[in-house]
């Protein structure tokens, strides 16, 4: 039985995965390219032109400005979680194609680490799509908002290794609905993401920082965006960093498990 | 014939493709595959017969190293699967018991696709691609998507897609299952000519027919364990004897046939009797019990198969 922890072995044919991945994406673009462009703008007017219009500003920050970096943060979110989630178990359950491509030269890990690579990649082109409507509405600075980007793979990576963690032990599509529900949905809204969480007691922002890697994203996507420096960048980026190469290791462990018997 | 020493004419020793010895893979408590010994040469059709549940998938996936054994010995090209999956799986091809072409591809699609896998250049790609798909007889198909092919057209594909690395070694879990007599032959055709081509291959199957006219050696399995191995015709001269006699089943045949003092089996309305003079069998009982309705025939791997595995139903 492999130990959860163990660092897999990867090999760089794991770009195939990712490869099959964005053939079948950019096939369809016109439907992959219009919900985040439409996301975009629904969020900005109805959360920050509609009740901006009697919260004027946070912090001193106007209340778009103060949203548009939670705006990216939860694109991040959204488009590696459930593409990491339902996307994968739909080819690795339904289509067989994990089964399909471990008879060739790639092994497992390899396949994983695809679906992961593409999942954070996902992330990233909701996030450009998304920098670009925002730059429009001229919330964003430049040139630090362009940090965003690369943020947005490692984000992205997170996110999809967290979806991978579920996908390897849920018993079923359905009950990827619990993760999604229970845990990803409260998230985008406790994350200081449409209010500071210093509003509520402290304990909601201690539990948001252990727990919430959104938490962190935003916080840091909005540092750039506004831009507003502060020393705890540090903090939230190694955080990420830590959490992203844990979640990849156990989630590739994981799959491993549940397919490799 | 001792298999597990080839020698070529200098008396060197040339290993078996795949070797397993005293091979072994439980799921739990169930011994799915049970310590079972098996040879395969360079060249030849290996089948492995046997009923649901005995154990021939869980074999082919420990030799296509997606599967790692309980306990034995295996190497494939003289590699340990559990060491050198990848260089293994570069050179063997293999066609799943289940079908897994990728849906959101059309049929070129998932040969080009297999293709990367393998890290085949896109030109060397493209043109094998066609090679196959006229080998498979898929060419008018090549932009069709997966859905719009038939069970039969999908097998072939995945034939074709098994191919796609010019493996020396093919392994095929049930190629035809639930296919109809011509893409079954099809596919027979093609086998053959890979053989001839210097292939070796391994197959799966529980079609009788299918096995005897392919396979140059098989093994018959179940319940994890291997019963019997041979040639299907020494296999049949072995068990079924030359030919069987079937005798309608009522009292009076009955009676008659155990004051004969010959062996036989009952199966729901019939009585079968092997005998190597079935003629001579067929004239006595003619004689003594009058029965309504009775043929004799040359004995088939059917019959061994039965013998051996018995007739109770499989799931
Ligand atoms: N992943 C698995 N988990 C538990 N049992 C399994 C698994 N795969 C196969 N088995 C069991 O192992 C036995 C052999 O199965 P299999 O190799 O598929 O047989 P065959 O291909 O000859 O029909 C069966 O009893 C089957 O239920
Ligand atoms: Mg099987």
């Amino acid at each position: 039985m492999v130990n959860i922890f163990s660092i897999p072995r990867i090999n760089r044919r794991a770009w195939h995965v990712w490869r099959r991945n964005l053939t079948v994406f950019v096939k369809t673009w016109k439907v992959n390219f219009f919900p985040p462009f439409v996301e975009a703008f629904l969020y900005l007017l109805a959360i920050g032109v509609g009740i901006g219009t009697y919260v004027k500003e946070i912090d001193g920050v106007p209340y778009v400005n103060f949203i548009a970096p939670a705006i990216l943060g939860i694109a991040v979110m959204n488009s590696a979680f459930f593409e990491c989630t339902y996307g994968s178990y739909v080819r690795m359950y339904y289509q067989k194609s994990f089964d399909a491509i471990i008879a060739t030269p790639l092994s497992i890990e390899d396949v994983i680490a695809g679906e992961l690579l593409w999942g954070a990649t996902k992330s990233v082109m909701y996030v450009v799509i998304m920098l670009g409507v925002l730059t429009l509405f001229g919330v964003m600075a430049f040139p630090t908002s362009l940090f965003v980007i690369p943020l947005a793979f490692i984000g992205g990576l997170l996110f999809a290794a967290l979806a991978m963690c579920f996908t390897a032990i849920t018993p079923s599509i359905d009950a990827l609905n619990y993760p999604s529900f229970l845990f990803i949905t409260p998230m985008s809204l406790f994350s200081g993401t449409f209010f500071p969480l210093t509003i509520l007691p402290p304990i909601f922002s201690y539990v948001a920082l252990a727990l919430l890697p959104l938490t962190h994203i935003v916080a840091v996507f909005r540092m750039l965006t506004l831009p507003a420096f502060s020393w705890t960048m540090v903090f939230n980026l190694t955080w990420i960093v830590a959490v992203t190469l844990l979640l990849c290791v156990i989630a590739i462990n994981l799959m491993r498990r549940r397919l490799i018997v | 014939m001792d298999s597990n020493n080839y020698s070529n004419k200098r008396g060197t020793y040339i290993p078996p493709v795949i070797l397993a010895e005293g091979l072994k893979k439980s799921y739990g408590n169930i011994a799915a595959v049970d310590n079972i010994n098996f040879a395969v040469q360079k060249g030849e059709i290996f089948g492995f017969l046997g009923p649901n549940g005995a154990g021939k998938t869980t074999t082919m996936k420990m030799i296509q190293c997606i599967s790692p054994r309980s306990a034995g010995g295996l190497r494939v090209f003289d590699l340990d699967p559990d060491e050198y999956p990848d260089i293994i799986k570069h050179r063997i091809g293999v066609v799943p018991q289940e079908t897994n072409l990728d849906p959101d591809f059309t049929c070129e699609g998932n040969l080009l696709m297999y293709a990367r896998y393998f890290d085949i250049p896109k030109d060397i790609a493209k043109d094998r691609v066609k090679e196959l798909l006229t080998f498979v007889s898929l060419s008018e198909k090549h932009d069709v998507s997966i859905e719009k092919l038939s069970g039969g057209m999908k097998r072939r594909l995945i034939l074709a897609r098994a191919l796609i690395n010019k493996p020396e070694l093919l392994i095929l879990d049930e190629p035809t299952i639930g296919l109809d007599p011509q893409a079954r032959h099809l596919i027979w055709e093609r086998l053959k000519l890979l053989q001839s081509q210097g292939n070796t291959i391994v197959l799966t199957t529980h079609y009788l027919d299918e096995a005897a006219r392919l396979c140059d050696r098989l093994v018959i399995m179940d319940n994890g364990k291997i019963l019997e191995e041979g040639t299907p015709s020494s296999l049949v001269s072995k068990h079924a004897g030359g030919e069987i006699v079937e005798v309608e089943k009522n009292n009076d045949v009955l009676e008659c046939i155990r004051g004969m003092n010959v062996p036989f089996e009952e199966t729901g309305d019939t009585v079968l009797i092997s005998a190597s003079d079935a003629h001579e069998i067929a004239r006595q009982l003619l004689e003594k019990c009058r029965p309504k309705k009775m043929l004799t025939r040359p004995a088939t791997l059917e019959d061994v198969f039965l013998k051996l595995t018995g007739r109770r139903l499989r799931d």
